[in-house]
């Protein structure tokens, strides 16, 4: 019943980097009575920005949720350079060199930027906080990622949407990651913050970071993606290289136009008339 | 990368479209400029308090006299003292209702552990506070353990602690606390030497001009902007001149009182802790985004029971201050409007109640807009139904500064 289009396991044949830095094989998560992820499997590499669509249901949450550790799946296999890992929790996904940055961004709007750079993480001098030394590494990351934040001591809530999830995938990159996940990030932007946003997607990748982009705006995904996995239904249904595809072919994939209603009945049809040429 | 060859601009400085202000000129800009979006800070307490003190000189001038501002001072202490616990509930969005009652309680314990029992005088006092301590811990498991908003947790500790207080009485109306103890003496009759008082005036600002030079060498090292060293003389110019005119003051009557130096310190030492300490920084982030805070990895869970352990400490010490100060514990102790007052000050001295936003210094303004309209009153001979009618609405005015600031910094993005 579902004859998907998977073409992953190959992987795509120019050098960009050599091993997937993050790899998942046969991923299967179930929730009571709902089979959210069946057999999944992706792929990121370094330096490669991936993008992952399908509709709503299609798993992209669950499966986001799976690689930041919050839910663990039921069987599969996770590979971060190679190397099998269980990502039990949040911090287990952190410590392997996964960060991933929420919808929500999870900022504090009363802290200023520096604060929020490094909640919970905040650099020591002595009993007390060293602000110097963190507002400096702060001013190091922000120019690292080309950043445009006016003053990293104002309340976050003062910045737009597209500085938010700057500082928001700034903080991300502390831990030093090897695969940065990005849920949403241009959902509810304008067009130049997420344009903004799109040029720091494509900092990260130049810096040789995985990305892994969740979004459901295909402009936005044609725009940086170098590949573009799909779900649906819980399930891979197409592996596409970006310069090898069009909007048509990857919309047609998100809704299942190869494999729903309209073609099964045009294909039964088909096959009926074929059935009664072949009797005389 | 940028590495456009700006001459020397500190790191924090590069952004072009950085709005700068110098100068003593682009500081009242800049100070202006956060007001009318809203970021008040302590702002409308200090022109409120000013306000009432002139109100009250106008009616009465012994209400400036250096008598009724030593008293003033000598009443705010103990209430003060619980306010501080009170602020930093509120900066984690929770409320503690039943401070009074806390108070009561480690008053009784005080009281009958040293008169009726003949425990040593430290030992009374350590016990009285510890039981605070107690009692925040449950809070602070209760809260965190079953999820029971801290409202109706605190409300109903309003309720029980009123009636340990009187259990612990027993049949003892009241107990008088007598005169020539350390405890007593401390807090009726201990005011400062006049030297010692006036070589704090000047360490203060000294220590802060110090700090504020060696920050900036440190900043400077580090590539960031600094403070101009004429700011720093200015200010500590400043904070120089209030005090030594404050404590000259003060020494025409009997001085500094020893009680409300230990409440002034302790707000100090509070505000220290806030700002400048990591678990400070996670108060702040709790009452900002509880979800992001525990995201970033902080142990929500001990942060919250670390405030409610504070609170009841707070208020229990509060208790003892206001038994020494009174020579009495015993039914009335912690009751009346001690509860309301220590609460109202809080919010009143500008700590939201909406959280993640106020400062310990809250508890110290809020505390003198409270006594200052007392005492006001009381020189006007007008009895407490005024009293209560004008605090009440001053904390209506309070609050609904504080929800007008929130919506204005919301639009102006200062949120």
């Amino acid at each position: 019943m579902t004859a998907t289009t998977t073409d992953h396991g190959t992987g795509p044949t120019d050098a960009r980097s050599t091993g997937p830095v993050l790899s998942l094989t046969g991923i299967s998560k179930r929730f009571g009575a709902v089979q959210a992820l069946s057999d999944v499997s992706l792929e990121v590499r370094a330096g490669e920005v991936v993008a992952l669509v399908g509709d709503n249901g299609a798993g992209k949450s669950t499966l986001v949720k799976v690689i930041a550790g919050v839910h663990p799946p039921d069987s599969g296999r996770v590979e971060v350079e190679g190397w099998p890992v269980t990502i039990d929790s949040p911090a287990a996904a952190q410590r392997i060199g996964i960060a991933t940055v929420f919808q929500d961004l999870s900022l504090c709007d009363n802290l200023d930027v520096v604060a929020n750079l490094f909640l919970g993480n905040e650099a020591l001098h002595g009993p007390t906080m060293d602000e110097v030394e963190m507002e400096r590494r702060s001013w190091e990351l922000l120019r690292q990622l080309s950043a445009k934040i006016p003053s990293v001591r104002v309340p976050v809530a003062s910045l737009s949407g597209g500085q938010r999830q700057t500082v928001a995938i700034a903080r991300s990159l502390l831990g030093n990651p090897k695969v940065v996940m990005l849920d949403e990030p241009t959902a509810a932007l304008g067009v130049a913050q997420t344009a903004e946003v799109l040029n720091l997607v494509e900092t990260l990748r130049d810096q040789g970071l995985g990305v892994l982009l969740i979004s459901h705006n295909m402009a936005d995904v044609l725009a940086v993606a170098d590949r573009v996995v799909v779900l649906r239904l819980g399930r891979n249904n197409g592996d596409f290289e970006v310069p090898h595809t069009t909007n048509e072919e990857i919309v047609a994939a998100i809704t299942g136009a190869t494999n729903n209603a309209v073609s099964e009945r045009s294909r039964r049809t088909a096959q009926r008339h074929a059935d009664q040429e072949a009797q005389p | 990368m940028s590495t456009t060859s700006e001459p020397q601009l500190p790191a924090d400085l590069l952004d072009t479209r950085l709005i700068q202000e110098q100068g003593l000129r682009g500081y009242v800009t800049g100070f202006a400029s956060r007001l009318r979006s809203g970021d008040l800070g302590s702002m409308p307490v200090v022109v409120g308090l000013v306000v009432i003190w002139l109100v009250f000189y106008l009616q009465n001038d012994v209400f400036l006299s250096s008598r009724n501002l030593v008293n003033l001072a000598l009443q705010s202490a103990a209430i003060g003292t619980i306010s501080i616990g009170v602020v930093l509930v509120l900066l984690v969005a929770e409320i503690d209702l039943s401070v009074g009652s806390v108070s009561g309680v480690s008053a009784a314990v005080l009281a009958v552990g040293f008169v009726n029992k003949s425990w040593p005088l430290v030992m009374a006092v350590a016990v009285a506070i510890l039981v605070g301590t107690a009692i925040g811990l449950l809070y602070g498991l209760l809260y965190t353990r079953f999820g029971v908003p801290s409202f109706v947790i605190t409300l109903a500790g309003l309720l029980g602690f009123v009636g340990l207080q009187l259990k612990v009485l027993g049949d003892t109306g009241s107990i008088n606390i007598p005169f020539d103890t350390w405890l007593v003496k401390f807090a009726q009759q201990a005011f400062l030497p006049a030297s010692v008082a006036y070589a704090l005036a000047v360490a203060v600002p000294a220590l802060y001009a110090v700090s504020r030079v060696l920050g900036n060498r440190r900043r400077a090292a580090a590539g960031l902007s600094t403070q101009p060293v004429v700011d720093i003389g200015v200010r500590a110019g400043l904070l120089l001149v209030a005090l030594l005119i404050g404590t000259w003051y003060l020494n025409q009557d009997r001085g500094v009182s020893a009680m409300f130096l230990l409440f002034l310190a302790l707000v100090v030492v509070m505000d220290m802790l806030l700002r400048k300490t990591r678990w400070g920084r996670s108060v702040y982030a709790i009452g900002g985004n509880v979800e992001a805070a525990r995201r970033a990895g902080i142990a929500v869970n001990r942060v919250y029971v670390s405030v409610f352990v504070l609170c009841s400490t707070f208020a229990a010490l509060g208790g003892v201050l206001a038994a020494a100060r009174g020579a009495v514990a015993g039914q009335s102790s912690g009751g009346g409007d001690t509860n309301l007052n220590a609460i109202a000050a809080a919010v009143i001295g500008g700590t939201s109640l909406f959280g993640g936003r106020g400062s310990a210094y809250s508890a110290l303004l809020g505390v003198l807009v409270i006594q200052s309209i007392s005492s006001g009153l009381t020189l006007m001979n007008l009895d407490s139904s005024v009293r209560y009618m004008i605090t009440g609405a001053v904390l209506l005015l309070a609050v609904i500064i504080d929800s007008l600031s929130r919506r204005s910094r919301r639009s102006h993005g200062r949120a």
